[in-house]
């Protein structure tokens, strides 16, 4: 991946999160991981990109995280259903703000939901995806681009 | 008042969207997830305004804003999305839209979106 398309992506993740009451994120040190071993929490949203780029973008984060997300956009509903509505429209968000780089030509499918401990995460093998950390109050999370 | 219609696959968009009629002069009418619902609640509810999600199953919203556009040309539609590049923004207006809000976005940016939506 290319500087300019990691920036817009990072760049896309701190707007996301400058919309919420504590807007505290910090973006950690991006790295590769070996698609067999995927960096995954409780939650994956997963957006199948097509056009310009082909691939996956996922964001995955744990439930406590996703709850406490919930809260601070002022919705009541903490239960899991909105967990899993919440992680997919993470990955929707910041998959979509790209666009802005990459343009129409960059298709984005709805949101689906994987609850990597009943599913496994089909990523290309023989490939690594392009990891960026995300830590907000306490929580670990990732945004993974895989193209 | 105003009827507001909310169309967005999202539930949690849709609570967020709909929190505004607690603030305002919106009441919300409708709220559904797809764009073949949000045909037959137009006809049925006949909202002063819309949101307009365009990533959703079934129907997409730009065909959805065609649909409701040829059953009345006046429709007031607000698109809400996270396509954030221009063209998709020019092609929802070129088709009739009214305004393109991003997200994420926050309450006083949605209330001052659907204002401006209202006072064309």
């Amino acid at each position: 991946m290319e500087t300019k398309e990691s920036l817009v992506f990072i760049d896309s993740v701190v707007s996301y999160f400058s919309h919420l009451d504590d807007r505290k994120v910090e973006v950690g040190t991006p790295f590769l991981r070996e698609n067999d071993e995927p960096v995954q929490f409780d939650y994956i949203g997963l957006i199948a990109v097509t056009g310009v780029k082909s691939g996956q973008v996922y964001f995955t984060a744990p439930r406590a995280m996703l709850k406490h997300l919930l809260v601070s956009i002022g919705e009541a509903d903490t239960g899991s259903d909105n967990m899993k509505d919440l992680v997919g429209e993470v990955a929707n968000t910041i998959s979509g703000n790209v666009r802005k780089l990459f343009g129409p030509d960059f298709k984005i499918s709805v949101p689906r939901v994987i609850d990597p401990k009943k599913e496994k995460i089909n990523l290309v093998d023989n490939l690594r995806s392009y990891v960026i950390p995300i830590y907000w109050k306490s929580y670990n999370s990732a945004v993974v681009i895989n193209f | 008042m105003l009827k507001l219609m909310i169309v967005d696959d999202s539930n949690i968009i849709r609570n967020k969207i709909s929190r505004v009629d607690k603030k305002s002069i919106f009441r919300v009418v409708s709220s559904v997830s797809d764009g073949e619902q949000a045909v037959d609640e137009f006809v049925e509810k006949q909202p002063d305004v819309i949101t307009m999600d365009l990533t959703m199953p079934k129907m997409d919203g730009l065909t959805c804003i065609k649909k409701i556009l040829d059953l009345n040309s006046s429709a007031r539609i607000l698109v809400i999305s996270a396509l954030a590049d221009k063209e998709t923004a020019i092609d929802a207006l070129a088709l009739g839209a009214r305004g393109f809000l991003c997200k994420p976005f926050t309450d006083k940016n949605l209330m001052a979106t659907l204002e401006q939506v209202i006072s064309n």
